[in-house]
């Protein structure tokens, strides 16, 4: 097939991809499940850190591993903000889609910008594809897509004329496919393309063949672009760095900055850490990167199931290591027993969360924030746990050392809150320094603490904790077990005076554990309205009220970390507000936690479409607000 | 796993300040003394010992043991003592289950720590009954139990746990009875192997289901219903005093076993197989010989050890770990790096 060409300029064009210099960029990569749209749309992201830029990034896929081709529901899609101001959200809306095949530009045409450019790859909208898609007729022909500048030209047959040089079979050259795309897109946005070079290179270190395929690929895709600008209507597009503080920088994904988190919160702690794990999606990744660091004294424990992964967590943490367990909210409700012990034996352990839509088996690759109530209250008895909950990736480190500080120094266990979109998303991370965190050394004891008689492994410290014996320990032999324990000697004692003094005895430990007070994320201390928020919605919340303040409204952010106990100035904080909004990717759980312990009007805004919130729903939620 | 030297201890030694609450007469109690008579005898050092069970009467075990003791929840012991043995390796670990805490609910748990040989003794106390919550039936119950959940008898086919370990992976099966004087011999075979080893302890629930096992167990007859298998020895059974001595010979024709007279204690002529603890098809009939027709086979019957869990899991570290650098700081900035100096980024 020759090259098929087409561009079609618009007038009723948003201006940002004719600009040459726009602030910021969104692009969406999208093609079928197998064509390499996140691992294409994931180098993107690095050579745009690369260049300074600003970013964030939200990789959808599907459930399933290899969809049929084709198909609608094999759709994986890959999108990018970035700028050269600061980017809080991967964007509502793309100013470019790349469209590997038709079914890919039918699922994301409707989020494209007015005006925003559509690229192509015309080889695949065959009429196969056209009919898998459910088009009736080619919309790369019919005019449909007049609303929009579109780029089509064959990918497929310039990439298998980019690598006939290799000796590769149609069906490995075109594996090459979205190198070549990426080297449009390098071309497009100005990129260097030395490091992805080097990055081939290293990947298929073995395989020189297909290394040298896929680099050929990705130059003929950049040199594709400057083709295509000699002749006229494409356009490069330059955006500079972002102001950023001074430091080191790298891009970091949720799953990343846990795991790196979990490992610098045990080596503040002083304690080898054990992470019991069972695959899950999107929690999985944790268990993949903590498996690679063993020379930080840690090991990884792939369970028989979601129980037998919390249950060795324990065990490891009664024996003196820092447990560690790790789901998905399925997961995570099989392991709420397991969590009642660890709250009746009062042993430090870290639970991870990495939430996704539900109830059930629910939207395993899609985003929400509906494990709150579980986080909170989802256990038999009462049994309180701190519920610490991540904004970004980059903020999942600290608040994993925070979840191991609090499991540590209090003898509980921590939830720690994050969800799919974290754990996938990927952001310039500024390299925090280590030697910042204060450490947490846990001790041990060692020596019998009961002058009267046996050791007594229920006396509490003045923060409620109880001492952490480790089995192994001369003079100190004990035991423990899910049966309500005797205050002091933790034997066997179910008398009502003992249940009760027990009960309140483990609520306060909790309440009483030190969180930072409240502060304003953006906008002042008391007004109009509050937008509180917690979790991944932060970025959407802050552009939207960054926005908002610049159209003149009394607005302000407030976003918390600490979802239980919650900051002591928390009520007192939100009752400065005339109005308190609280969005969240759920039917409004922690407006029910918010009103429950502050008895504050918090206002709920609801979304549950495995989607994250787009900036311009959270404007027009805020001024609704303020109108009202 | 370092060697750890052998303490002098009594019996009283391994006993707490806690009142035993078990049924008057119930099984539990034989056990726990077989136990605490064959800790001094193994040297055993109370510090560096942990029970650990699950829930039902059994799991009750770990509070009258002056030792480490943790009692988890309903099935799950053997995933807490895999975290406890792969945090420390040295610590000696006693699971305690019983049938429905082991085979139902944790019979996953089971296959598991079986499969992968993490270093411990289990002992699986099977009443055959659902104590603790009264007397409802166990997988281990035989079929037409009544019980109040079968109250027409029950119409489940019961599972034999020592088939059920040994097809799990298990690398030692033992079995002994509550009240019998062979247990701590059973139990110092299982403690002197490496890796998970099984025992079946049949225990009398005298409240549930009572003289269950009265038909190999009781004193009477006991010689003629009792195989206890001794590596390296004939397998015989019967009255030596009234002469009385039979064997198990193999037929090859069937694959199976057939009772042979031993004459004058010729049990070579006779053609009775001598008992090979490490050879698994032998493991694998003798669980699955058909008591009445034979005896119930006891003792250690099977013992071949490969290397633990928990060593692999060492050896791996220590290899993963060779020549690694194990910096955070330089972990935290591993990947492509750049740096922000000013508002200039120099890519690094």
């Amino acid at each position: 097939m020759t090259k098929a060409f087409c561009f079609m300029a618009t007038q009723t064009a948003d201006p940002i991809i004719h600009n040459a210099s726009p602030d910021a960029v969104v692009v969406r990569f999208a093609g079928d499940s197998g064509d390499g749209m996140q691992l294409t749309g994931g180098q993107f992201t690095l050579s745009t850190a690369l260049a300074g830029n600003d970013l964030a990034t939200f990789p959808d896929f599907p459930a399933e591993i290899r969809a049929p081709q084709g198909t609608l529901f094999g759709v994986s899609a890959f999108q990018i903000n970035f700028g050269s101001r600061e980017i809080s959200t991967a964007g509502d809306a793309p100013d470019v889609l790349v469209a590997m095949n038709p079914a890919a530009l039918k699922v994301n045409l409707a989020s494209l910008k007015p005006g925003g450019l559509i690229i192509a790859d015309s080889g695949e909208f065959t009429k196969r594809n056209l009919e898998k898609a459910k088009y009736e007729s080619n919309p790369l022909e019919d005019g449909s897509l007049a609303q929009w500048d579109l780029l089509a030209f064959d990918i497929s047959a310039l990439t298998i004329e980019a690598v006939k040089d290799f000796g590769l079979g149609n069906k490995d050259a075109l594996r090459s496919k979205n190198m070549w795309t990426l080297g449009l897109a390098l071309w497009m946005f100005d990129r260097d393309r030395q490091p992805l070079i080097d990055w081939l290179n290293a990947k298929f270190r073995t395989k020189p063949d297909i290394a040298a395929a896929n680099v050929a690929a990705l130059n003929a895709g950049h040199a594709y672009g400057e083709t295509a600008e000699l002749s006229g209507p494409l356009k490069q597009v330059h955006i500079g760095p972002v102001e950023s503080a001074p430091g080191l920088y790298r891009t970091i994904t949720g799953a990343e900055a846990v795991s790196l988190g979990l490992v610098a919160g045990a080596q503040l702690a002083g304690l080898p850490m054990f992470f019991g794990g069972y695959p899950i999606t999107p929690a999985s990744s944790i268990l993949h990167h903590l498996a690679r660091l063993k020379e930080f004294g840690v090991t990884t424990f792939q369970a028989e199931d979601e129980i037998a992964a919390i249950c060795a967590s324990i065990g490891a943490s009664y024996a003196g290591q820092l447990g560690v367990t790790s789901s998905s909210g399925p997961g995570i409700a099989l392991k709420g027993e397991a969590m009642g012990l660890a709250v009746m034996t009062e042993m430090p352990l870290v639970i991870v969360n990495s939430q996704r839509g539900g109830p059930s088996t629910g939207l395993p690759t899609k985003t929400e924030q509906s494990d709150l109530y579980q986080a909170v209250y989802g256990r038999n008895g009462d049994a309180p746990i701190p519920v610490v909950a991540a904004s970004s990736p980059g903020d999942v480190f600290e608040c994993a050392i925070e979840a191991c500080r609090i499991a540590v120094e209090y003898m509980t266990p921590v939830m720690l809150l994050t969800d799919g979109y974290i754990a996938n998303a990927a952001e310039p991370w500024k390299v925090p320094d280590v030697d910042s965190f204060e450490p947490f050394t846990a001790k041990f004891l060692t020596e019998n603490n009961n002058p009267d008689g046996k050791v007594l492994p229920y006396k509490r410290d003045a923060k409620g904790a109880r001492p952490w014996i480790k089995p192994g320990t001369p003079g100190l032999m004990h035991r423990i077990g899910g049966i309500e324990k005797k205050e002091g000697t933790g034997n066997i004692d179910y008398s009502p005076e003992n249940h009760q003094a027990m009960t309140d005895a483990r609520k306060a430990k909790i309440d009483g554990i030190t969180v930072p007070d409240q502060g304003v994320t953006l906008g002042e201390e008391g007004g109009k309205l509050a937008v509180v928020g917690w979790g991944s919605t932060f970025g959407p919340i802050r552009r939207a009220v960054d926005n908002c303040r610049k159209k003149g409204l009394d607005v302000s952010h407030i976003h918390f970390r600490h979802i239980w106990p919650l900051p002591a100035n928390s009520g007192e904080l939100l009752r400065k507000y005339d109005k308190v909004l609280v969005p969240e990717m759920n039917t409004g759980q922690f407006k029910t936690v918010l009103r429950d312990q502050l008895l504050v009007d918090a206002q709920p805004y609801t979304k549950t479409s495995g989607q994250p919130f787009k900036i311009a729903e959270l404007e027009a939620a805020i001024e609704l607000a303020l109108a009202e | 796993m370092t060697e750890v030297a052998k303490i002098e201890t009594t019996l009283k030694d391994w006993e707490t300040d806690q009142e035993v609450r078990w049924c008057p007469g119930c099984g539990d109690y034989a056990i726990l003394k077989a136990v605490q008579r064959t800790l001094p005898q193994l040297g055993a050092d109370p510090k560096n010992t942990v029970f650990i069970s699950g829930i039902g009467c059994s799991s009750r075990f770990p509070y009258y043991m002056e030792t480490y003791g943790f009692h988890t929840i309903h099935g799950r012991a053997p995933a807490f003592a895999t975290g406890v043995k792969l945090a420390n390796p040295d610590l000696d670990v006693w699971l305690v289950t019983g049938d429905g805490d082991g085979l139902s609910i944790g019979g996953n748990h089971m296959m598991h720590v079986l499969r992968r040989n993490v270093n411990m003794q289990i002992m699986l106390f099977n009443n055959e009954i659902y104590g603790l919550t009264k007397g409802q039936y166990s997988p281990t119950s035989r079929e037409h139990t009544r019980t109040p959940t079968s109250p027409l008898g029950s119409v489940d086919h019961p599972a034999n746990p020592c088939a059920f370990a040994l097809g799990s992976g298990a690398r030692f099966i033992g079995r002994g009875f509550d009240v019998s004087k062979n247990l701590p011999d059973v139990l110092k075979a299982a403690h002197a192997h490496q890796g998970a080893a099984f025992i079946e302890i049949f225990q009398n629930c005298i409240v549930y289901n009572k003289d269950v096992f009265d038909d190999f167990a009781a004193p009477k007859g006991a010689e003629d219903r009792q195989l206890w298998l001794e590596h390296g020895q004939p397998m015989l059974f019967g009255n030596a005093k009234k002469g009385d001595i039979k064997g198990l010979k193999l037929v090859p024709e069937t694959f199976s076993f057939e009772v042979v007279d031993v004459v004058d204690g010729d049990w070579e002529a006779a053609g009775v197989c001598v008992h090979d603890a490490k050879n698994r098809m032998l493991a694998h009939m003798l669980i699955e010989l058909e008591f009445g027709p034979y005896p119930m086979p006891l003792g250690v019957i099977y013992d071949d050890p490969k290397p633990t869990y928990e060593s692999a899991v060492i050896a791996e570290r220590a290899k993963a770990v060779e020549g690694k650098d194990n910096n955070l700081a330089r972990l935290l900035a591993k990947g492509q790096t750049w740096t922000v100096s000013g508002t200039a980024q120099d890519p690094v």
